[in-house]
């Protein structure tokens, strides 16, 4: 994984709730058995007129001029400004893979699905929970600014807007150390391996119905 | 002992180890697979050289891809094989405790075939990579949907890192209504506190209303748990828990029986056991419910009408609510049984087991497909089910009401197999969302449950199903 350190990047809103999986990647693409590739389709039925299909070339599909992350002055977004209960519904990781693949690093929103939320830190994808009154304010600096950029710093807890205001928000500890490192959560939890045989162990003689 | 709650209960017989800022390493029982989101997981596996750390605990089917029909053609999409045969191929390599390919007389949605066999127990931690492992919570056990790095995780060390989620409770005591069903239950459940109102939360599920229903009742419940953003929903083990279980092919046997019996009947919350929170419903009050847009909490009771966007207070939610009635090509004040199907499906991990197809069947039964309906497709959700329903003539109910009888899978539920609508179609189906596209692009999709998915296909447009007597 890519550590996440701190991070300049120009800023693309999508001012809805509810968000789902369904509308991130849609389910054709997870027939695909790799991780990577899913950029071109992320909300591939918002972004483009045709329906899409896996492995076909996205360069010539005819696309949605109203969909917002299709307006010039959004390309090259890598920081998504978010409603409430992004990344609800499925558990899929094509998700925040398509989100990554896409370019995106940060996605800040009031709020998040849980398992959206968990598989975003996985993959070197910082999902940011802020104040709606605070986001609000974002959205309308964004959508008044053309270049919009926010600076996002992980170590230190903030977001800076254009105007110099500094905006801390909330991490937990474990995770911003991963993702500040870099770190693969495998290879941390083996480092507890005797910890997980000795309660397998246990276990096994407490419950050994579970063990058949 | 202070009194615990049944959550509370699962979370510390599982802590391995805690960091100090409360993210645990949890053990997990069982690891349930499917093709779609283990390829990936299996893949990085092997690139990192490790080995999976308890092959017994797995138990892999392929769901999501499989065809419907014409199993004798094999997997025609060429994709769909890929992965179908990936999956094969993994577990051939792995090995599993139970596998039940395409074809096998066992195959079926994931979250059907688990309990059907007694793979699923009562005090596990079970996870799959699919959002609606929150099914096995009714059988008390913690489980949860996870990505596919944590699917990997799970392979590679039979732990997960958690962190300890609030506890909820929502109580629905009373009496259903005829007609009224554990689909109305948790539809009605999401109404009320919407979509993101379980996000951080597990909820169990409890109150006479839940106690009587069956276990499948209990797991329709469970399963949409994650619809109301919660990863995982549960139900106090019962008598009923029990004698589901008894003489399922891997539930225990003998000794190591009355052994597990005693421990699951201590699978409950305390007296006094403390929630985070509270929601108290009235089963008397819950009516059969259709959803009349693209989220599940847009649900209303099948007397009520399409609503007014114009009337939300909260702009956020009259947006929202006005896109879905676009999408949904719906005005607003519409009366519910005023709507035209034009596809029903009845079938998904929340309602294609035995007795929602009973369920189905009974409204079937002597009535036919109503002509301007396109097509009723039935698919049950494994392949002991399908057998279960055919040694009891449900087949034959429905192919003699013009509806599809199919082989057993995920089919129109997420529309990754040829099962879909066409853009614009309407569907009353008995699956779990009804996002946007999700039973194919432009598809519209209400949510009801089985008995009023046939209601709807034998009338043609949404109808109470308590008056068709
Ligand atoms: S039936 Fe639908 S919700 Fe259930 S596992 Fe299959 S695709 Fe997912």
């Amino acid at each position: 994984m890519k550590p996440f350190q701190t991070f300049d990047g120009l800023v693309a809103p999508i001012d809805r709730a509810n968000v789902d999986t369904d509308a991130i990647i849609p389910k054709q693409f997870l027939k695909s058995i790799k991780r990577s590739g899913f950029g071109p389709n992320l909300f591939d039925e918002w972004r483009y007129l045709d329906v899409g299909q896996p492995g076909q070339d996205c360069t010539n599909r005819p696309k949605n001029p109203d969909f917002v992350l299709n307006q010039p002055r959004y390309q090259g977004a890598q920081i998504l400004l978010a409603r409430d209960n992004f990344g609800c519904g499925s558990s899929r990781e094509h998700a925040p893979w398509a989100l990554e693949d896409y370019g995106f690093r940060v996605i800040i929103a009031p709020s998040f699905a849980d398992i959206f939320f968990n598989n975003s830190f996985k993959n070197g994808l910082l999902p940011i929970k802020l104040d709606a009154a605070e986001l609000d304010v974002l959205f309308a600096q964004c959508e008044a600014t053309e270049g919009y950029r926010l600076k996002v710093d992980l170590a230190a807890q903030t977001i800076t807007r254009p105007d110099g205001k500094a905006i801390p928000f909330d991490v937990d500890p474990f995770r911003k150390e991963c993702l500040l490192n870099g770190w693969d959560d495998i290879g941390l939890t083996l480092r507890h391996d005797d910890e997980i045989r000795a309660f397998e162990a246990k276990r096994r003689t407490e419950h050994p119905y579970y063990f058949a | 002992m202070a009194p615990q709650t049944l959550y509370e209960k699962l979370w510390s017989s599982h802590v391995v180890h805690q960091e100090a800022d409360g993210t645990a390493l949890i053990y997990i029982d069982r690891h349930l697979v499917h093709e779609v989101t283990s390829p990936q997981a299996f893949e990085g596996l092997k690139l990192a050289g490790r080995k999976p750390w308890r092959i017994s605990s797995i138990v892999a089917t392929a769901d999501h891809n499989t065809p419907t029909d014409h199993w004798d053609e094999g997997i025609t999409d060429p994709v769909s094989r890929q992965q179908v045969e990936t999956l094969d191929a993994n577990i051939r390599e792995v090995g599993s405790l139970a596998y039940f390919p395409f074809k096998n007389e066992r195959q079926g949605i994931i979250h059907v075939i688990g309990p059907e066999n007694g793979t699923t127990l009562p005090g596990m931690t079970v996870v799959c990579g699919d959002s609606h492992t929150s099914t096995h919570g009714a059988f008390a056990c913690l489980a949860h949907g996870i990505g596919t790095s944590e699917v990997e995780h799970v392979l590679a060390t039979q732990c997960l890192l958690q962190k300890k989620s609030k506890t909820m409770l929502v109580k629905v005591e009373g009496q259903l209504g005829r007609g009224v069903t554990a689909k109305d239950v948790v539809l009605a459940v999401i109404g009320r506190i919407g979509t993101a109102g379980g996000t951080g939360y597990a909820i169990e599920f409890g109150g006479s209303a839940i106690r009587s229903l069956s276990m499948e009742g209990r797991m329709t419940v469970c399963n949409m748990a994650i619809e109301a953003g919660a990863r995982a929903g549960l139900v106090a083990v019962d008598e009923t828990t029990i004698a589901y279980l008894r003489d399922k092919p891997f539930a225990p046997k003998g000794e190591l029986w009355d052994k597990a019996a005693a421990y699951w009947r201590t699978l409950k919350s305390d007296e006094g056991a403390q929630f985070d929170k509270i929601v108290e419903i009235d089963a008397a009050t819950i009516a059969p419910q259709v959803t009349w847009g693209t989220s599940p909490e847009m649900v209303t009771t099948v007397d009520g009408r399409v609503p007014d966007p114009a009337q939300f207070a909260d702009p956020v939610k009259r947006e929202g609510a006005e896109r879905a009635l676009k999408y949904m090509g719906l005005a607003p004040n519409t009366a519910i049984t005023e709507i035209a199907v034009d596809q029903v499906f009845i079938g998904s991990c929340t309602n294609s087991r035995i007795e929602d197809l009973r369920e189905a069947a009974a409204v079937a039964k002597g009535r036919r497909k109503a002509a301007s309906v396109k097509r009723v497709l039935v698919v049950p959700g494994s392949g002991l089910v399908k057998h279960q329903a055919e040694a009891e003539g449900l087949d034959k109910v429905f192919l003699e009401a013009g509806f599809e009888w199919r082989e057993p899978g995920c089919s129109m539920c997420l529309a990754m197999n040829a099962d879909r609508l066409e853009p614009g179609e309407r569907c009353a189906s008995t699956s779990n969302r009804n996002f946007e596209g999700r039973q194919g692009a432009g598809g519209r999709t209400h949510l009801v449950s089985p008995a009023m998915a046939a209601a709807a296909a034998v009338t043609g447009h949404f109808a109470d199903v308590r008056e068709l007597a």
